[in-house]
């Protein structure tokens, strides 16, 4: 493998994850409403899956890293989407 | 010593379990097991470490979402308040470190020392820059009478950025270890572990602010 | 190396320091036995004293404030500093690798700090006890807030210890990933492993949310956070949703490894290989997956929602197939058996006997409309012993008898054994039946007093801790006093690899790495010499 190829593509997903950050900044600047918060999540999802999967080299992983790496995010949905539902179907006396 | 010092030597003896178990090592030749279900473990226990670190973090994302959905005004004012500028150059101070924490580990796989340092150098100073920042930031609130406690969204951002925050010093500390460790010439392209996984828990450190950053300074 | 040479491993060093900073995970495994069987101790002298105290309405023995101190301390301790960890850190560490035919876990000195982890997080807690608790094991929000006893120092003491545990956890899912022997197959991996890994999974992914939860607290008391005290626009039911977010999953890290005993020591003593292991196994990790799902049966009467309730209750029986298939092929492996009814088989058959006792009165728990009825009465109480005492501390007690060769090289007087087993049987039915029925009739938990018609009910149950007191005490005594001469390396002509090698086994465990070629339970089905 080219040594300084890999290098660059390193600095390559670098500028790729500050391009979008100015996006996630930018998109801030402008009012969607509610829509605001999902499109933050958004870019942060695809900044964090990029960072996961090059820096942190997923890529090169097995399926029970993947697992180990995945599965702590759907417990984490779990855990929001129960509470959340509790707080908002609550009949306030 | 302390909690960093603890840190550290957890994260030695993830990285090198058999180093730790001289007896059987020098036991006429029964190694525990081989250098690559070492190095395989190491990872995998340190992925199963980041797990727990991201459902750590994982109740204070939830305790934002159930008080943004219940006090979207509130979110909104404390956003307003907080540095976007600030908080952005710490992103990409925080970004930068995780590129050259990720070359740092390329490099060594290519037994080239002297960018491992330089590379782990400007990772641990970039870590440095990351928390002056936070400093100025919190006495600044501070200055203007905000702390945990003023109400739910001031308590949420000093919780979240401060427990992420500990991170960074962990990471700091675990980053100078291994950095000492390099001058020490310890690690090489066949033993790279250590700085594998460190660079690991670094990366979290970058993907927790990935989040924290839009959520709490750009949704006002 | 020649087998006389080589030194067994409570033989290998002698010392404080030979034990303490070990990295053998056979010793490690012994400390932490010793550890949680003070704490065991402990805790159950507090449940003794609080037994006692209701043997008259009002105060009997101690007034008010120290009885709800002393079920905080005996609900902390035991939750906490011994069944949590009990069994997954001690029976888990002395037996996983040697089940697995590895000479020691994947990260030994991790097993170490894990350790000592747990000792200084113990520390923290018994400091704790200089202004001690009145909050319940659970902590709940917004008293825990209020009181003013030292809530921060006991949940760091409960912080550090889940630190602990989920150092262990990752220890022994990487271990079992890596490190099992050539031919060590999954479907051949012992059942007590699948459990272990099991209860690994949800130390590793449920503990950090308890401890994120207890540091909020810990906040909120520090600096006036304000997330769960309603004055600050809090929310205190959303603590308890943290907490049991953690707790339920908790409750099956409580009960798994013992359920993996039951399933070691049933086909041993029925000579019959497990009926159905893989779906013994699976059903240890579809416990493990689907105790996530469930945490909001605790709540039903907190004020959560009634759509979440009913979501919740519907769930909660969805965790009770999984447990159910366990119990039918534990029954299946007994049928046509070839029974010896040794002391580890006894305690083996009271747990299948209990544990459906408790798991059936935990499906009233669960029915939303029963619960409401039952809810915080002593009915809770029993069902959650009949769990906890006859569920994981019978597998527990009939782990010590059953690896007791293996462990300390000896063995035990059997009738003694048996002895201690009756009483203790009959002791904790004769304790905790008689609370099913309180709690039907309405008497609450944690209440110091109670309406004089209760008073009978309470007599005969704290009769009942004596008689268990009684044989817990022969038990112990009966295993402080081994008989003389070595135990054999095989005593019950197991055929799990911990038994093949030497008791008590040498420091490596293994001279040299062995081929697995059949399944672990092949019992009855290939010629058994001196059987």
């Amino acid at each position: 493998m080219d040594n300084h190829a890999s290098y660059k593509s390193l600095i390559n997903i670098w500028l790729f994850l500050i391009f979008l950050t100015v996006v996630t900044v930018g998109a801030a600047q402008i009012d969607f409403g509610a829509l605001n918060v999902l499109i933050a999540i958004f870019i942060a999802s695809i900044k964090a899956g990029v960072v996961a999967y090059h820096f942190m080299h997923l890529k090169h992983e097995d399926g029970l890293t993947w697992i180990y790496a995945s599965y702590p995010i759907f417990l984490l949905f779990l855990l929001i989407s129960f509470t959340l539902t509790d707080m908002f179907s609550r009949v306030i006396n | 010593m302390g909690i960093f010092g603890i840190t550290s030597k957890l994260i030695k003896s993830i990285a090198y379990p058999s180093e730790m178990v001289p007896s059987i090592e020098e036991d006429d030749g029964h190694h525990h097991f081989d250098a690559v279900t070492e190095h395989e473990g190491a990872k995998l226990g340190m992925w199963l470490f980041l797990a727990t670190e991201l459902l750590l973090f994982g109740g204070l994302f939830a305790a934002y979402a159930i008080y943004r959905a219940k006090y979207p005004e509130m979110f909104m004012q404390g956003s307003k308040s907080l540095d976007v500028v600030l908080g952005s150059v710490n992103t990409v101070i925080l970004i930068f470190s995780s590129l050259t924490v990720a070359i740092a580990v390329k490099a060594i796989q290519e037994n080239r020392i002297k960018l491992v340092k330089i590379m782990l150098w400007v990772t641990i100073i970039c870590a440095a820059i990351f928390a002056v920042n936070k400093y100025f930031e919190y006495t600044y609130k501070f200055g203007k009478g905000i702390f945990p406690g003023t109400d739910i969204f001031y308590s949420i951002y000093f919780a979240a950025t401060g427990v992420h925050m500990l991170h960074v010093f962990i990471g700091m500390a675990v980053l100078g270890v291994l950095l000492r460790k390099v001058y020490k010439g310890k690690y090489s392209k066949d033993n790279y572990t250590a700085i594998e996984i460190g660079g690991l828990y670094w990366h979290l450190v970058d993907l927790i602010w990935i989040y924290l950053f839009p959520l709490l300074y750009l949704v006002g | 190396m020649s087998e006389e040479q080589e030194k067994n491993y409570l033989d290998n060093g002698e010392g404080f320091r030979s034990w303490f900073f070990t990295v053998d995970h056979k010793r490690i495994g012994v400390m932490y036995l010793w550890a949680i069987g003070v704490f065991f101790i402990v805790a159950a002298i507090a449940s003794f004293l609080l037994r006692a105290e209701h043997l008259t309405p009002g105060p009997t023995i101690v007034n008010a404030d120290t009885y709800n101190v002393l079920f905080t301390l005996h609900g902390s301790m035991m939750v906490f500093l011994f069944i949590v960890p009990g069994v997954a850190a001690s029976f888990g560490n002395f037996l996983i690798p040697l089940m697995i035919g590895a000479k020691d876990v994947i990260f030994p000195k991790l097993n170490l700090y894990s350790f000592w982890l747990y000792l200084a997080g113990a520390l923290i807690f018994m400091l704790a006890l200089a202004a001690p608790a009145d909050t319940g094991w659970t902590f709940y929000t917004p008293y825990s807030i209020e009181t003013g006893a030292n809530v921060i120092l006991i949940t760091f003491g409960v912080f550090v210890l889940g630190f602990s545990s989920i150092l262990t956890g990752i220890n022994f899912i990487v271990t079992m990933h890596k490190l099992r022997a050539p031919g060590m197959t999954w479907d051949r991996l012992p059942l007590f492993c699948w459990a272990a890994y099991a209860t690994s999974l949800l130390q590793v992914l449920a503990t950090p949310v308890v401890g994120i939860t207890l540091l909020l607290l810990i906040g909120e008391r520090y600096f006036g956070l304000g997330f769960f005290d309603p004055a600050k626009g809090g929310d205190p039911v959303m603590f308890q949703h943290f907490f049991w977010f953690y707790s339920h999953p908790a409750v099956y890290i409580m009960i798994l490894p013992a359920m993996g005993i039951v399933s070691e020591i049933m086909p041993v003593f029925a000579r019959k290989p497990i009926f159905g292991y893989k779906a013994i196994a699976y059903a240890s990790l579809a416990i493990a997956l689907i105790s996530f799902l469930v945490w909001g049966h605790h709540m039903f009467v907190s004020g959560q929602s009634k759509l979440v309730n009913i979501i919740f209750s519907v769930i909660t029986y969805a965790v009770a197939v999984p447990t159910a298939i366990k119990v039918f092929n534990w029954l299946w492996t007994l049928y046509k058996g070839s029974i010896e009814l040794s002391t580890a088989m006894l305690y083996s058959l009271a747990f299948i006997f209990l544990f459906t006792i408790g798991g059936l009165t935990g499906l009233f728990l669960g029915a939303l409309a029963a619960d409401v009825h039952l809810h915080d009465t002593y009915f809770v109480v029993a069902h959650m012993h009949y769990v906890m005492i006859g569920g994981t501390v019978f597998g527990f007690f009939a782990a010590l008898h059953f690896w007791y060769p293996k462990m300390w090289g000896r063995m035990f007087d059997e009738f003694k054994a048996k002895i201690a087993f009756v009483l203790i049987f009959i002791g904790f039915n004769v304790a905790f039946f008689p609370q099913f029925i309180m709690g039907t009739l309405g008497m609450p938990r944690r209440y110091f007093n109670y309406a004089p018609e209760f008073q009978s009910l309470h007599v005969v149950s704290t009769y009942g801790t004596w008689i268990i007191g009684i044989g817990f005490i022969l038990m112990l005594w009966n295993l402080m006093r081994p008989l003389p001469g070595k135990a054999p390396a095989n005593p019950y002509n197991s055929l799990s690899l911990e038994w093949s090698m030497d008791s008590p086994p040498g420091t490596f465990n293994f001279d040299d790495i062995p081929t697995v070629t059949e399944p672990v339970y092949n019992y009855g089905t290939k010629i058994e010499e001196g059987a």
